[in-house]
């Protein structure tokens, strides 16, 4: 696999042109770098890889970025920063854990109840990797909610990772609004460690990229309460793989899980669900459901649940569906004159409208009810 | 000049022909029932005149306001006026009722050169239709038609006909499903828009219906084709004879004697 190691040497030569970092930074590198010189860019052999070929971002030339000195990282975050989002198995986190620079660290104290979101947000530029890291730590019984979103113009490869740590009975929501260029490359790890009987939910919203992969990972605890909500939308020629994995490790957790597709063009997208109930999680409740709405005839979805269930007093269940636009709800509309176009978009948007009526940022789901609605006007070939 | 004229109008649903040649022409202000025993072609007809792709037209023709009616597209028809109150109003979890009638309600006075309503006025219609309907106004922010019960879906079929207020009303089997309380409301609410400008086709298995809406004319229909025409007599005749009356088999009338 020459190939191989020729994508790795280009990278192998930012990595050395890089300046060095504060040593338990530099060592963390240096440890990631190591074991994605290992793994490689994964390729469609790969289980989890199956249906996302990544060797335009392998191929692709792309500028190390931001290029300056690594601001200092602060001292508490040492004891979190790549413990949750591990680096040994999926070689974009290791990539990234060998090249961010700066961390958008936050840490919401025990008990502190913010009013207004913890925003994220990154503008990416053509050309360039952007090896995005956040690391958010949510004190015991405090509340917050955590916006991150992504834009860009041209082309350019966003590979970013994100860590939210939350307390004892913390409550967090957590937002991933993904509207990057439509020529971009999209890979984002998002892994969420929860404390006991704490509440999280999140959302991830995927509209732009070209090819874009989302992975999002929960470790629940005891009595711990995890809502994950998705919506993929993609035309033309996009490509989104929702990878998700609930990792049940304590009894009496519960997750509810609800992803849902919107398909046109000759665009794919992939759904997979892993859902891991660990030997002592009894009492877990789990839920899965992934629908899809397929527009056209080119369009291809591959969904996948995932259940490795090693507990025995447990529910858990799971569904997918895969469906057209109802030609008699389509006819209904039409016949009191709204326009196949318009009607068509009205059903389209009320296929999402479950997934938007959860979002309680107010401007955002207004934000999110436009995009939407534009996207769906776009009607590509 | 007839508001709307069916002229040998032949239509297929996949290979089989179920309208095989009808004529029948309504003038503004009449209103023609349009009887049958099930699988007659009632209901296709209905379908045809509203534009529902699912029927094929091989023959004929319909001139609707001297215009040729087939060439244009559900939307455009209802634009023109043609109202086609379902059978089966179909259920959409997550539009709003209000959302609905007020885009079917803005478009349909675009097409008429007519300004958006306002927020204000448009709530004042809908305030007045609905009481005609007798309608509980919280029926407006659910989603259209989900979890309607068969009466509530129907009134709203003719609470949407009322603030829509087309030139031709094509009420499809508005009865079945009703009770006699439900029906009385509902035939109330048609006859409140019986007007010199306005043409109903009322499509109808019973007679009963006929009692609260009394047409100008009868028409029964029989294996794709009109096979009689007359007054509202011909309506009590069907009730006093049964379609079998008139030669016709009526399948579920055969199943009921068995």
């Amino acid at each position: 696999m020459t190939a191989v190691s020729e994508q790795i040497g280009v990278w192998l030569e930012a990595f050395t042109k890089q300046p060095k970092a504060e040593p338990w930074i530099q060592q963390l590198r240096d440890a990631a770098f190591a074991r994605f010189a290992e793994l490689g860019f994964p390729t469609t052999h790969d289980e989890e890889w199956r249906f996302t070929n990544v060797a335009p971002i392998a191929r692709a030339r792309f500028e190390v970025g931001p290029r300056q000195v690594l601001p200092s990282v602060p001292e508490d975050a040492q004891e979190f920063l790549a413990k949750h989002a591990r680096f040994d198995k999926n070689p974009f986190v290791a990539l990234n854990t060998a090249f961010f620079n700066g961390v958008h660290f936050t840490r919401v104290p025990r008990g502190t109840v913010l009013e207004q979101p913890i925003e994220v947000s990154f503008t990416a530029r053509q050309g360039m990797a952007l090896p995005h890291r956040t690391l958010i730590v949510v004190g015991a019984q405090a509340q917050c909610t955590i916006v991150e979103t992504y834009q860009g113009t041209g082309s350019y490869f966003t590979n970013a990772v994100t860590e939210i740590v939350v307390g004892e009975g913390a409550v967090v929501d957590h937002y991933k609004i993904q509207e990057e260029s439509r020529e971009a490359f999209h890979i984002e790890t998002v892994h969420a460690t929860l404390g006991r009987s704490a509440n999280f939910t999140s959302y991830s919203i995927s509209i732009g990229g070209a090819l874009v992969r989302n992975d999002a990972n929960v470790t629940l605890s005891e009595g711990t309460e995890a809502t994950l909500s998705g919506l993929y939308v993609v035309n033309g020629r996009q490509h989104v793989d929702n990878h998700t994995e609930i990792d049940h490790a304590k009894p009496h957790g519960t997750s509810h899980e609800l992803y849902k597709g919107i398909l046109d063009g000759k665009a794919s997208a992939v759904f997979n669900g892993r859902i891991i109930v660990r030997k002592d999680a009894q009492k877990t409740d789990s839920k899965q459901t992934n629908k899809n709405l397929v527009l056209s005839d080119d369009a291809v979805i591959d969904t996948k649940p995932e259940l490795q269930i090693l507990a025995d007093d447990v529910r858990c269940t799971h569904g997918a569906t895969i469906g057209q636009l109802d030609a008699e709800s389509l006819f209904y509309l039409q016949s009191r004159g709204i326009g196949k176009n318009e009607a068509r978009d009205v059903l389209t948007y009320a296929f999402a409208q479950d997934i938007i009526d959860r979002v309680k940022v107010p401007a955002l789901k207004d934000h999110l009810e436009k995009v939407l609605f534009e996207k769906f006007h776009e009607r590509p070939e | 000049m007839a508001l709307i004229e069916i002229k040998d109008l032949h239509a297929k649903v996949g290979e089989r022909e179920i309208l095989k040649g009808i004529d029948l022409a309504v003038n503004s202000g009449e209103v023609h029932a349009i009887m049958g025993p099930n699988g007659s072609g009632k209901s296709t007809l209905a379908q045809v005149l509203a534009g529902r792709e699912l029927y094929h037209v091989t023959a004929g023709e319909v001139l609707y306001d001297g215009k040729d009616l087939l060439a244009m597209s559900p939307e455009d028809r209802a634009r023109e006026g043609v109202f086609l109150a379902f059978q089966y109003p179909v259920e959409i979890p997550g539009v709003s009722n209000m959302y609905f009638l007020k885009a079917a309600l803005n478009t349909v006075r675009k097409h008429q050169g007519l300004p958006d309503l306002d927020a204000m006025d448009f709530l004042n219609l809908v305030r007045e239709k609905m009481k005609l309907m007798d309608m509980e106004q919280t029926l407006l922010n659910r989603p259209v038609n989900t979890g309607f019960s068969g009466g509530e879906k129907k009134r709203n079929e003719i609470f949407q006909m009322a603030v829509l207020e087309p030139r031709l009303a094509i009420l499809d089997e508005t009865d079945s499903g009703l009770d006699i309380d439900a029906l009385r409301v509902v035939a109330n609410g048609v006859n409140a828009l019986r007007s010199p400008e306005r043409s109903m086709i009322v499509v109808t298995h019973y007679q009963r219906l006929l009692n609260y809406i009394v047409p100008d004319f009868v028409h029964v229909l029989s294996d794709g084709r009109i096979v009689k025409s007359g007054g509202k007599e011909l309506a009590l005749q069907l009730e006093e004879s049964g379609y079998a009356g008139l030669g016709i088999e009526d399948e579920e009338e055969a199943v009921g004697k068995r």
